[in-house]
């Protein structure tokens, strides 16, 4: 198996654990805060319906978390089976980055999630209203401190390279903190968690309101969830435009993967609304364009240009060159070279040695590249155009969808009518995937666009793998493929039933089921 | 604030501390899952042992996720090297953990026999493998991996998964499940009445002289038969970390000497067996149980203490190319990024502390089959 396939299994293997644990996390990052939502009404209000509320969807949000917490543990072993070269080269970044993670987020949620299913009689309603607020800090936290880990990745801001320890290493933890990708994608992400945990509570209060059921129940439900899902899903989009600017700032290549922009267009650019990207001819066939639209959207002007693929790409071809240097200077720093002069003409091409490192592809030695590996590196250097493209409209469909479905759904409940609109509460019922579909499109676009990096312009992801071979990698990729087909099938059956029953499974008395002297036998 | 040189040997003690606590929490839960297919006859005394943790072994389970990311963010090296070498061992314990929260968690959620008896031997693989390939690991952590760095740093495994499995390392691993199944009988005899409580006292009585057999024995072992490595040469406490700049001989003056020349270091191995064989004498009979269960606290603390000081400096000893062995000295994230993570942790440690306390006392008491029924459709 060559050094090529281990790379492949390996991505993939990433991909596929990283986007199941992310069919988990929205859910549990929005679920966490409509609990908390309504349990402070009960407690404000007295009224038992929503201490029902918090306890019944409390059930579905454990179901959920249970398997949270299971994929979760994946992606943290993953980087060091999986990734060494990678972790070698970011464990001094991580550091704080995940101290702070640990501490302030993982303890928090994880200690209080047992409070909140076995507390409520031994609390008082505040002291349980804390615990619940504080689960939904903890889980939007973990999301803050992973997605500063992320957006380093994206955009690596407050480090630099030591040559003695052959590593990237931290200058400034507040830059880390407040990189701006970073910051971004923290509201996007957790917005778009809330818009899951939203659209979930919807949906189903929905179908329980078509099919007559629990009606008190489920419309108090719908209408919290129509609520908070608009301004989330507002917020979600806000932010996605916002991160479309700072992408345009940090990431130019990937914005042009996106939309497909081949040719750098004279400002303002204009937005591609569809088209059929074409890789080979490099041009985009059949395309319809929005005028003015990317270039507002890049650089918020009407009069700056926003770089195409071709550019860009020439831009890469004197980064390499300048990375053949760095990688020449570093050779003679590791031979033990340290006069000044090296170390001063190492730091004024260091920025670039990711580029030369691109070449590791095609040579070892990096300093003897020809002119074809630099053009192959070059051509590395972009990714793929049509997946990122199809992805990103993907993503933005499904956004705008529900912004449709919430506002509908959040100016009836204000009109109080509601329940008299079948077709909204139809069209919830079938957006329930919507959500995910926009968060695993959207992480595709996130993780995919950043190649062929792991860390963006510092290590490429062909040599951020670990020294593996196809065996080992194949028994991995079996067992996650048979743990995580079994569990999510389990998952969705308890998820199915729990659902079917509704409220009833609290057995309180009150609700459908119940009443008719069904006797149930679930707990 | 703290010198390069401080800053990593605080950091060593912090890793140890996350180590222990990972130990003394999940290393009950651990052994609650060994138990209970055991010691819970009917459904109603599993769903008693079960919800002994039931409330808590979420938050016991962060200290494991911590220790993971502590190690990637303090010793990247060890990380890299540890994780990708045992890739197969790795992710057999990732596997087995996957047992654990659905098994808690949706076990009790269908009332049907078949079902439940599933998720409990799930939750016994969860609570079994786990303890067992940690405990081969630490065996092979003394005997030392075969690895070696190449000159851009990148770790190279020259070893499979079958020479983990060596007659050494293998004992750990039965000393490993017994220290969790000994520690989480205590814990389980301490929070039940009845049958349950008087099951896990016979456990305790038995398994108590297995362990401390089995601990002597792998001490004995080791000094007889195990090299212990050297340094001869390195480039100083404070010096950027490269493990590559120092020289290791592979046949140093041996585990005893290496104790000798620190006398103070015998405290460990002692606090591990006068705690475990206290823990037993109280454990067994109708003393205090929650004495009991501090003793082998105790006994765990030293158990771990013990490994710790016997590899000082070394993390990872490499049989294959000594000099490629990491040391707290040399494979440590930069002096910056040890002081911001240790004011990180000085300020949120003791709030965790606090509150999982907090948490604690509210569920604390014992478990019987009344609170199960009183409770049916919320408990585990």
């Amino acid at each position: 198996m060559s050094g090529d396939d281990i790379v492949t299994l390996s991505r993939l293997q990433f991909g596929m654990t990283a986007l199941y644990h992310f069919l988990f996390v929205p859910l549990t990052l929005g679920m966490t805060f409509i609990l908390a939502i309504m349990e402070s009404v009960y407690v404000m209000t007295g009224k038992e319906v929503y201490k029902d509320m918090t306890r019944y969807w409390g059930k579905l949000f454990g179901i959920n978390f249970a398997m949270g917490v299971t994929t979760g543990l994946t992606l943290e072993f993953q980087f060091g089976t999986n990734w060494a070269y990678y972790s070698h080269y970011v464990g001094d970044i991580f550091g704080p980055i995940l101290a702070s993670e640990g501490w302030m987020a993982f303890f928090l949620e994880s200690t209080f999630v047992g409070l909140f299913f076995f507390g409520w009689d031994k609390l008082t309603k505040v002291q349980h209203l804390t615990v619940t607020w504080l689960l939904a800090l903890g889980t939007s936290l973990s999301a803050l401190w992973i997605l500063i880990a992320n957006g380093w990745m994206q955009h690596p801001v407050g480090a630099e390279f030591n040559y003695e320890t052959l590593r990237m290493e931290m200058t400034s933890f507040a830059d880390i903190f407040f990189n701006p990708v970073a910051q971004v994608k923290f509201v996007h992400t957790v917005a778009a968690g809330y818009v899951t945990g939203s659209m979930f509570v919807l949906g189903i209060s929905s179908w329980y309101l078509l099919n007559g059921r629990d009606i008190g129940f489920a419309r108090r439900s719908f209408s919290i969830a129509s609520a908070f899902g608009l301004a989330s899903i507002l917020s979600v989009i806000v932010l996605g435009d916002e991160s479309g600017y700072t992408s345009g700032e940090t990431q130019k290549v990937k914005l042009a993967a996106i939309e497909a922009e081949w040719e750098t267009e004279e400002a303002p650019a204009s937005f591609t609304l569809v088209g059929l990207p074409n890789q080979e001819a490099e041009r985009t066939d059949y395309a319809v364009k929005f005028p003015w639209l990317l270039g507002l959207i890049a650089t918020r002007s009407v009069d700056e240009p926003v770089k195409g693929l071709k550019e860009l790409r020439a831009d890469n071809v004197k980064r390499i060159r300048r990375g053949m240097l760095a990688y020449d200077e570093l050779l003679k720093l590791r031979a033990g070279d340290k006069t000044p002069e090296t170390r001063q003409a190492f730091d004024a091409y260091k920025e670039d040695l990711g580029y030369g490192l691109l070449l590791k592809k095609y040579t070892s030695r990096v300093v003897d590249a020809d002119e074809g590996m630099i053009e192959k590196a070059s051509n590395d250097s972009l990714p793929k155009v049509a997946p990122l493209f199809w992805t990103f409209r993907i993503m933005v469909a499904s956004g705008f969808t529900m912004l449709f479905i919430f506002g509908m759904a959040f100016y009836y409940c204000a009109t109080r009518i509601a329940d008299q609109k079948r077709w909204l509460m139809r069209m919830a019922v079938w957006a329930i995937p919507l959500p995910w579909i926009a968060a695993e499109t959207g992480w595709f676009v996130a993780e995919y666009g950043r190649q062929p990096w792991t860390i963006s312009g510092i290590l490429p992801t062909h040599l951020s793998v670990s020294n593996l071979t196809g065996g080992q990698l194949w028994f991995s990729l079996a067992g996650f493929l048979i743990f995580y087909t079994v569990l999510l099938v389990i998952e969705l059956y308890l998820m199915i039933k729990y659902v079917k029953l509704g409220p009833s499974s609290l057995h309180t008395g009150r609700y459908c089921h119940e009443a008719k002297g069904v006797p149930s036998h679930a707990n | 604030m703290f010198d390069y040189e401080t800053i990593r040997l605080i950091w060593w003690v912090f890793i140890g501390v996350v180590a222990i606590a990972f130990a003394l929490t999940e290393g009950f839960d651990f052994g609650i899952g060994t138990l209970l297919p055991f010691v819970g006859k009917t459904d109603i005394e599993r769903r008693v042992i079960i919800n002994t943790v039931g409330a808590t072994w979420e938050g016991n389970q962060v200290w494991l996720v911590l220790l993971g990311g502590a190690i990637f963010a303090i010793w990247p090296a060890v990380y890299a090297t540890l994780f990708s070498g045992l890739y197969i061992a790795m992710m057999l314990v990732l596997f087995a953990l996957f047992f654990r929260p659905a098994g808690f968690d949706y076990r009790s959620k269908i009332e049907d026999q078949r079902w439940r008896d599933t998720w409990d031997w799930c939750l016994f693989i969860g609570g079994t493998l786990p303890p067992i390939l940690l405990g081969v690991l630490i065996g092979n952590l003394l005997i030392g991996l075969p690895f070696h760095l190449d000159q851009d740093l990148r770790p190279m495994y020259d070893g499979s998964f079958w020479g983990l499995l060596n007659p050494f390392a293998l004992l750990c691993g039965v000393i490993g499940v017994l220290l969790t199944t000994f520690h989480g009988a205590l814990f389980l005899k301490w929070r039940t009445r009845g049958d349950v409580r008087d099951r896990a006292r016979q456990a305790i009585a038995f398994l108590g002289p297995v362990l401390m057999f089995c601990m002597a024995l792998a001490i004995l072992w080791l000094n007889l038969d195990i090299e212990r490595p050297e340094i001869t040469s390195m480039a100083g406490r404070a010096a950027a970390s490269n493990p590559l700049n120092k020289v290791v001989t592979a046949h140093g003056p041996g585990w005893f000497s290496h104790f000798l020349k620190n006398p103070w270091m015998f405290g460990a191995p002692i606090m591990a067996f006068s705690g475990m064989l206290m823990a037993w004498l109280l454990g067994k009979g109708s003393a205090s149980d929650r004495d009991a269960f501090l003793f082998s606290s105790l006994g765990v603390v030293g158990a771990l203490l013990s490994v710790g000081f016997a590899l000082f400096p070394f993390l990872l000893i490499s049989i294959t190319d000594p000099n490629s062995s990491l040391t707290l000295w040399d494979a440590s994230s930069s002096h910056k990024t040890m002081l911001i993570a240790f004011w990180i942790t000085v300020i949120f440690l003791p709030i965790v502390l606090l509150y999982t306390r907090w948490v604690y006392k509210i569920i604390w008491g014992r478990i019987t089959e009344k609170t199960i029924l009183q409770d049916s459709h919320t408990l585990y």
